[in-house]
């Protein structure tokens, strides 16, 4: 009975119990006793036991969310040690909808510290290790979610994507990630990192379970001045075919020397499956895609700089004791961020302070704008852009931590949509020397429906099998 | 500079609370006096995921200042965050507006408006001595009830001129502020809190010297005091030959001492950028609409309408306009005697006024009602200038009734020949010696026959009749 | 580049501790990402305006509607210091 549970999708489950052949208690159970016993370091907590009330849709299929997200009474602490022991006093908006959807809550997952990295390494609560890889990272910041649902110790997560760090763990962790147009997901209650790209969507094991996931996830949220409400409803993607459908490919981007050699084998053939399936490939150009990067870590550690000035040592959190109130915040701040964090905090400060905001912040947003218009001219004639997800494969860990600069390049594909606020999905497109590689489809704003649409047929096509990886327990 | 006659510069910053039912970003009630901590919510906590959202009836109020500032409305307005650290500021920044305020430009009477813009108050910070558990240090406690509420900042260009003139001002712009309703206005609660940015120059240059900032002051008075002191202290220093240093200053109305707030001088960096959290706040046409129609008479057209028409003089028009309060009051003695001259209403107003001092008329012990028929007793010649005026110390130490009051003095005037004669004649009879010089045609003498009938009549009498009767008795015409 | 002046500047603003010994590495590090940041100085940005927000929001403002407010004893629990019903902090007048 163990494996037929663990076979199942969330959908299929959900519909299980929703039949009567599945039980939730039994369900819930199944996932909570393999993520209490968690080796790859996915979980900062796991709940205890099934909440009495979980109706609804999601019919009982419990979730795993990123510690970025705000749970009533629960830890939340951001893979911070300034938040250690934190328990908020309300619950995340996009949680809350889960929740009310009938998706009770199985842990919380780590992930880098206030979601700055793409390795999972800058956790105060230690690294991740990936299910494929137990010596690799398993990518960041949502690691701990892409981890524990590549391992099968959650049905499906909640993580978040500023950059790529939904859909760059969920490619080296060969499962399926989405991050939606911003806005279309409330970001009340996420712990905030750079406000203006900061989004919250699925990772998931299939596209059928993303879009089911999604679809209980988006909705305007009145205590989110910048949530909109989606046009139209999240529907389950049926599609098999991509007849007529234009996919244009960065060629210059995709070409580029940082990219390994498997993964672009793995993208090419991911194309040809495209093609079989009766879409036209084209090559188009992204120029500013390479000062994208920079725009983005101006534009980041300048919003978290300020984001993160709340964790002074007043209301909640570390404080670390000072007879006076300048070396309270300096030492408590100094103690309680990692170095990343504080990396990106006192670029961030810098590219924000007088005399350099025009040479890096309002250039950077001007860069912003020229990304988003070169993206936008591209979908007047193609569908959806495609690209690999990650420039590699699943590194070893420890391999880039003493060089932020590379670490930051992990994130060369996935950041102009991020600046341009467009929905992308991540979904494995092979292996790689027995890694998982993730191809990337990106489309216009709140054209959620068929980039989801497209992806299930590339899946169906591409019948990527990730069920070696939920043995790694 | 010395041996050049210096005029100061003045510029006033006006945080003005506005009177939202919730605060600026959040749904929490304004606080007014709660046990600490009791109006705060996730947003107003800063706690982390928390985001704001703006107040729309702030914006309301805000346009509704702007309207009545003759500001220009920004179609499109836009938060900042205002970067700092210090613990009444829970999220480490304060959103504010930098530039693209939601009014620009301005004037009040006679002074231009800079800009208005909206931004969130800080929490309060209260002393808490040795805290016992840090061996000697100093502490604070934080109370963040206040933290949040909606601010309209008023930045005036520098063209005042003196503490005088600020005084002036600020309660023209306290009046205005009132009647629109957009906030309680009252600055020792707080909710007017007043800086000034002082410096002096040459007269008549257009240069502008070294700035000061006197922060935080909360009554008029101390205004216009700490102004004085300001301006007394730069002046000293330059006709010294020193020099002013750009300092943010405190002035203690009990020693009447200036002080710098900021002893370590750091270089101040907001940092000020747009609040990704807000998107731009775009003014619409119904919005704007729903401003103007809310917009009540401004105390500028009130004393233009007491002018044009009830021919008040324009004295009286203004202090009436400029003081709200007063004008109601006066509004309110009209209404109650609908016989009574306008003018002669507005001067027993000011009668009164003269007698109360900072209190208003509406809270003293004379009722409107009252007022009104003590100036038309006076109008009807019931009682005269002098009586009446007695009349009135009674009704501002004990209240009552001014017909009950002039019954029980006998102050009802002593009037018409019946009365008046035989006292006119005892009084002539009396002073023969100045009889008969009048008779002469040297009318010097005829005051004393009129303080005498006056003493006789304890006042009542009208002094213009008693004189007529004179000369009707000695048949001078 | 970043020197070792700026970047105490840009700490005390930040009000983050370096310790000395972190001094020169942190400066390295940060010059090292600023450089390459700064290759976005090649792009011609002449006459594009700035984006701040992404995205159209047709109504951003709330209704001046009063909502609970947290009950105290919740709102001071997670504070590492609490005297009198408030927030305890070292005195910024301190020493
Ligand atoms: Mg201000
Ligand atoms: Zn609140």
């Amino acid at each position: 009975m163990s494996e037929e549970l663990q076979a199942l999708s969330a959908a299929d489950a959900a519909a299980a119990i929703a039949k009567g052949d599945l039980g939730r208690g039994e369900l819930f159970e199944h996932y909570r006793a393999r993520a209490a016993s968690d080796e790859l370091n996915a979980f900062t907590w796991v709940a205890e036991s099934m909440p009495d009330s979980v109706d609804g849709p999601l019919g009982g299929v419990p979730i795993a969310v990123k510690d970025l997200f705000c749970t009533e009474g629960i830890p939340s602490q951001a893979g911070s040690k300034i938040l250690a022991g934190y328990c908020p006093p309300y619950t995340a908006t996009a949680v809350a909808n889960l929740e009310a959807a009938g998706a009770p809550i199985l842990g919380k997952t780590n992930q880098d510290e206030f979601a700055m990295g793409s390795s999972n390494e800058n956790s105060a609560y230690g690294p991740v290790q990936n299910p494929w890889d137990r010596s690799r990272v398993p990518g960041g910041s949502s690691g701990g979610s892409a981890a524990a649902v590549a391992a099968g110790l959650a049905p499906w997560a909640l993580g978040t994507d500023t950059g790529g760090s939904i859909r760059q763990p969920a490619a080296l962790c060969g499962i399926v990630g989405l991050k939606p147009t911003y806005g279309a997901v409330s970001r009340y209650g996420m712990i905030a990192f750079a406000s203006s790209l900061d989004s919250a969507g699925p990772l998931t094991r299939n596209v059928t379970d993303a879009a089911l996931f999604y679809r209980h996830l988006v909705g305007r949220d009145s205590a989110d001045a910048t949530s909109v409400s989606f046009p139209e409803p999240i529907a389950l993607p049926t599609s098999e075919r991509l007849d007529g459908i234009t996919l244009a490919v960065p060629a210059a981007l995709v070409d580029g020397d940082g990219i390994e050699a498997g993964v672009r084998d793995s993208f090419e053939a991911a194309l040809e499956s495209a093609r079989g399936l009766g879409a036209t490939v084209v090559s188009c150009e992204i120029p500013s895609a390479p000062y994208a990067l920079s725009a983005y870590y101006v534009i980041a550690p300048a919003e978290a700089s300020s984001n993160l000035a709340r964790f002074d040592g007043v209301r909640y959190g570390l404080r670390v004791d000072a007879t006076n109130l300048d070396a309270m915040y300096t030492e408590t701040r100094h103690d309680g961020f990692g170095d990343e964090v504080k990396r990106r905090i006192l670029i961030g400060t810098y590219a924000l302070s007088s005399g350099y905001y025009d040479a890096y912040y309002g250039r950077a947003q001007r860069v912003r704008t020229v990304v988003a218009s070169e993206l936008s001219a591209i979908f007047q004639t193609a569908d959806f852009i495609v690209t690999p997800t990650s420039p590699t494969v699943a590194f070893g860990l420890g391999e880039r931590t003493a060089d932020p600069l590379a670490m930051y390049l992990s994130d060369l594909f996935t950041i102009p949509m991020s600046l341009a606020g467009t929905p992308a999905i991540s979904i494995p497109s092979g292996l790689s020397d027995g890694l998982p590689v993730g191809l990337q489809i990106c489309g216009p704003a709140f054209s959620e429906n068929r980039i989801l649409g497209a992806a299930h047929a590339l899946e169906r096509a591409i019948g990527f099998d990730g069920s070696s990886a939920w043995s790694a327990l | 500079m010395a041996g050049h006659e210096l005029e100061p510069v003045i510029g006033l910053e006006i945080h003005v609370q506005l009177r939202t039912a919730t605060k600026m970003f959040c749904g929490c009630a304004l606080g007014f006096g709660e046990p600490p901590n009791t109006r705060t919510c996730p947003v107003c906590l800063g706690l982390p995921g928390a985001l704001p959202v703006a107040n729309a009836e702030a914006i309301h109020y805000g346009l509704m200042i702007g309207m009545a500032l003759d500001s220009e409305l920004a179609p499109v307005s836009t938060f900042h965050r205002k970067n700092y650290f210090y613990p009444d500021l829970p999220k480490g920044y304060q959103i504010s507006q930098f530039d693209l305020p939601l009014c620009s430009g301005g004037k009040l009477g006679k002074v231009n408006i800079h800009r208005v813009h909206l931004e969130e108050d800080a929490a309060k910070l209260n002393h808490a001595g040795a805290s016992g558990r840090i061996e000697g240090a100093d502490s604070s406690i934080v109370d963040f009830n206040r933290g949040g509420t909606p601010l309209a900042e008023i930045v005036t260009e520098p063209e005042l001129r003196s503490a005088e003139q600020v005084g002036e001002w600020l309660r023209l712009l306290r009046t205005t502020l009132r009647t629109l309703g957009v906030s309680d206005v009252n600055m020792e609660e707080g909710s007017l809190r007043c800086d000034a940015n002082i410096s002096l120059r040459p007269t008549g240059s257009d240069q502008l010297g070294t700035k000061t900032e006197l922060k935080n002051m909360n009554s008029f008075r101390f205004i216009e005091r700490g102004i004085r002191a300001e301006v007394e202290r730069q002046r000293a220093l330059i006709e010294e030959g020193e020099s002013v240093t750009q300092e943010t200053l405190h002035f203690d109305p009990k020693t009447e001492s200036i002080t710098s707030l900021r002893s370590k001088e750091e270089a101040h960096d907001y940092r000020y950028f747009p609040e990704p959290d807000l998107p731009p706040v775009v003014i619409t046409e119904a919005m704007l609409a729903r401003a103007a129609a809310e917009l009540p008479e401004l105390p500028a057209a009130r004393e233009q309408r007491y002018i044009d028409e009830l021919s008040l003089s324009p004295e009286s028009a203004r202090l009436f306009a400029w003081r709200a309060e007063l004008a109601d009051y006066f509004d309110a003695v009209r209404a109650s005697e609908a016989s009574l001259e306008p003018q002669q209403a507005a001067n027993w107003v000011t009668e009164l006024q003269g007698r109360l001092g900072d209190q208003e008329a509406v809270d003293s012990n004379v009722t409107a009602a009252s007022l009104a028929k003590l100036a038309s007793m006076v109008a009807s010649a019931t009682i005269n200038q002098g009586g009446a005026k007695q009349v009135l110390d009674q009704l501002v130490e004990h209240g009552g009734e001014p017909e009950a009051i002039v019954a029980a003095e006998g102050l009802e005037a002593v009037g018409g020949a019946d009365e008046l004669a035989p006292i006119v004649a005892e009084a002539l009879d009396a002073n023969p010696e100045l009889t008969e010089r009048l008779r002469g045609g040297d009318m010097k003498p005829i005051g004393v026959i009129v303080g005498e009938v006056m003493k006789q009549t304890r006042g009542r009498a009208d002094g213009k009749e008693v004189t007529a009767l004179v000369r009707q008795q000695l048949g001078l015409s | 580049m970043i020197d070792r002046d700026e970047l105490l500047h840009v700490a005390r603003l930040a009000r983050l501790a370096l310790r000395d010994d972190e001094l020169d590495s942190t400066a390295a590090e940060l010059s090292t990402i600023l450089d390459h940041i700064a290759t976005f100085d090649e792009l011609d940005l002449g006459g594009v305006e700035p984006t701040a927000h992404v995205g159209d929001v047709d109504d951003s403002l709330r209704t001046d509607e009063v909502r609970a407010s947290l009950p105290r004893d919740v709102a001071l629990a997670p504070a590492p210091a609490v005297r009198d019903d408030g927030f305890l902090v070292p005195s910024p007048q301190g020493e």
